[in-house]
């Protein structure tokens, strides 16, 4: 086993994918574990060395009471803690629940609600602690996810660009579908990263990354309610993963309002 | 000029096969997803024949004609930057070599090139990117390499579109230099078929018409060409007034005009990016597991926050700052630093833009208001 830094991979409320990316990581993952101790990883290993740790990974959001106490352990624990994904960076699609009852939803849902034990809502990781990167995306890209192991290896910053993903369809050729076909799309307000996957088949940005760096959703208001699409259709496009993060929260305000600009 | 000749239909995917034979890859126009793209073409079957484009701010769509027009639309959301300023390329390698490091640069893609059926404003647009890139105290080598061999086949806009506004760049929409061959679309006409009229810029230019059967033009081709670019001309509806423009943006920073503008941007960098002249990048560094090193070269704009990031923060955080630095770089700052307009008038920023913001309008307002300020100090 390696003696490089520990690298600890933890996870809240989601679904895994994120450290699948990981392991997806076929060519790379041996080398990766020949450069980094791995300590915990309960995906790949049921080995698990105790803290502290180098690097943490951390995936999920924070759901119940007892999250809470395990992600003050693992910062606690760890020297940088890097947030991994929708769920971790914005609490993820379960952050729909933020606007709704949930005790109603628990009895609707479960045949014994009395189990269920969890907080009224699902929060990302930097609303509890202190975040040193966020990578983003539903999941993370995976050439981003080892880009930031070996930037942290070699003491660089990493190669993560806060712009929107416009960039990305501008630089692979790709034609604006909001302005050549009228398709609503959440480029613009998104944060790059995926390459411009989505536009690339024609189909609108849906957001999976969430809020770019500026993320003018004001200003996106006009042009996204001038494709025609009605408001509800907007309130969903900024309803899905990053459904919680204030900059998609406003841009659902501005839907309902009619695609008004603040 | 070198003379003139006139080309059959045919002609055309002669010379696209002329051009393929003397090894240039042939970039040109050609539909791909709902807009005319810039991509290689092997024949003239491949351009857009019978095919318009409608555009007008953030608007943008292809139609049917009820012709056989070859040329017979403009511009796209492809600019020849994509070929000589690509959009991401990796300029060296680095790897230790225990005492130090081994630097070794990539290979540049230096296959000569033939812009095909390029137009006035992107050929001006060219110029202007090579006296920023290739003729300044630190020309770039790879833009260099890819571009000083190109061979430039240009066409005149017959029918210039609702964003174009050349004219008043004085770049088009007739090319007036900077291209080897130049072609005038000639549609048919009752006992005249479909036709081109070529000028001949350059001896090389020449040297490729002789290898495709041409003949000379009739006086009638050549009224017809120049009837057909002053028509061009007058149907330009789009227009912006350049005179003491450099001044009238440098002496206006705090005008309210541009935070009004800043409140419809988005910052989605697409007018930068689709600018046939914007030619900022940055520089990324990346490493692999066994520490070798690249430095990327890659598009940037501008109009993001990061762009302007340094030690403590970004020095233009206000999306007025970025529009303002934007445009005052464009059409002001570019002429002290480079002795021309950034702007060759093709409309682009102003058809790819979402929000529909149209830097002509923006210059008309500050400039009016600038006027009726001035004519009310006067009568005061
Ligand atoms: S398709 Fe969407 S992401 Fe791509 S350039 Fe257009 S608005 Fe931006
Ligand atoms: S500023 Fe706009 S009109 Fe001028 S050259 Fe650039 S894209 Fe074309
Ligand atoms: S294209 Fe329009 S909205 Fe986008 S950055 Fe440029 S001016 Fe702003």
């Amino acid at each position: 086993m390696s003696n490089g830094p520990s690298l600890g991979v933890f996870k809240f409320a989601s679904c895994d994918g994120c450290q699948l990316s990981l392991l997806d990581c076929e060519d790379e993952i041996l080398a990766v574990a020949k450069a980094v101790r791995i300590a915990n990883f309960p995906e790949a290993s049921r080995a698990v060395v105790e803290g502290p740790y180098d690097v943490a990974l951390v995936e999920g959001s924070v759901t119940t009471a007892h999250d809470l106490q395990r992600l003050l352990r693992v910062r606690q624990e760890s020297r940088v803690l890097v947030t991994i994904g929708a769920c971790a960076t914005a609490g993820g699609i379960q952050a729909l629940r933020n606007a709704a009852d949930v005790a109603e939803y628990t009895r609707v849902v479960y045949a014994h609600p009395e189990y269920i034990n969890t907080l009224e809502r699902s929060t990302p990781i930097a609303e509890h602690v202190k975040v040193d990167y966020e990578l983003r995306g539903c999941p993370v890209n995976k050439r981003q996810l080892l880009d930031v192991l070996l930037a942290l290896l070699h003491g660089r910053k990493p190669d993560i660009h806060p712009h929107p993903v416009c960039v990305e369809c501008k630089m692979a050729g790709t034609t604006c579908v909001l302005v050549a076909n009228g398709t609503p799309c959440l480029g613009p307000v998104t944060h790059a990263g995926c390459g411009a996957l989505c536009p690339s088949y024609a189909r609108g940005c849906f957001g999976c990354y969430g809020p770019a760096e500026d993320a003018r959703v004001g200003a996106l208001a006009g042009p996204l309610a001038a494709s025609g699409a009605k408001p509800d259709e907007l309130v969903r496009l900024y309803s899905t993963f990053n459904v919680a993060a204030p900059a998609f929260q406003e841009g659902q305000r501005l839907a309902r309002e009619g695609g008004a600009s603040k | 000029m070198n003379g003139d000749a006139v080309l059959e239909l045919t002609g055309l995917d002669a010379l696209i096969a002329a051009l393929i034979a003397r090894g240039y890859r042939v970039i040109g126009p050609r539909v791909q997803d709902g807009a005319i793209v810039l991509d290689e073409l092997q024949h003239a079957a491949d351009l857009p024949v019978g095919v318009k484009d409608e555009q007008s701010p953030g608007r943008y769509r292809l139609a049917p004609r009820s012709d056989n027009a070859h040329f017979g639309y403009v511009v796209g959301p492809h600019a020849y930057k994509r070929v000589f300023h690509v959009p991401v390329e990796t300029l060296f390698r680095v790897r230790r070599d225990g005492r130090g490091f081994e630097v070794t640069e990539t290979p540049v893609d230096a296959r000569p090139v033939a812009l095909f059926g390029a137009r006035a404003c992107d050929v001006a647009a060219t110029t202007v990117q090579d006296r920023v890139l290739a003729e300044g105290a630190h020309p770039d080598p790879r833009y260099v390499a890819r571009r000083k061999d190109a061979f430039v086949v240009a066409v005149a806009c017959n029918e210039p579109g609702a964003t174009c506004f050349c004219a008043s760049m004085n770049t088009g929409p007739r090319p007036a230099d900077g291209f080897d061959l130049s072609l005038t679309e000639l549609l048919p006409e009752p006992g005249v078929p479909h036709r081109f009229y070529v000028e001949v810029g350059t001896e090389r230019g020449r040297a490729v018409l002789d290898e495709v059967a041409h003949a000379l033009p009739s006086d009638e081709d050549r009224r017809r060409a120049r009837a057909l670019a002053d028509a061009a001309v007058a149907s330009m509806d789009k227009h912006l007034e350049t005179r003491h423009l450099r001044d009238l943006l440098i002496d206006n920073p705090e005008h309210p005009r541009w935070r009004a503008v800043a409140e419809r941007c988005i910052t989605c960098t697409s007018c930068t990016l689709v600018c046939p002249t914007c030619f900022c990048s940055s520089m990324d560094d990346v490493t692999s597991l066994e520490g070798e090193a690249e430095r990327v070269r890659r598009w940037d704009s501008c109009f993001t926050r990061s762009y302007s990031y340094m030690h403590g923060g970004p020095a233009r955080p206000s999306v007025e700052a970025r529009y303002r630095h934007w445009l005052t770089h464009k059409l002001a700052g570019w002429i002290d630093q480079f002795g021309s307009s950034g702007c060759v008038g093709c409309g682009r920023c102003i058809t790819w833009c979402p929000a529909g913001i149209d830097l002509t309008e923006e210059v008309a307002a500050i400039r009016a208001d600038v006027k009726a300020a001035r004519g009310a100090s006067k009568e005061a």
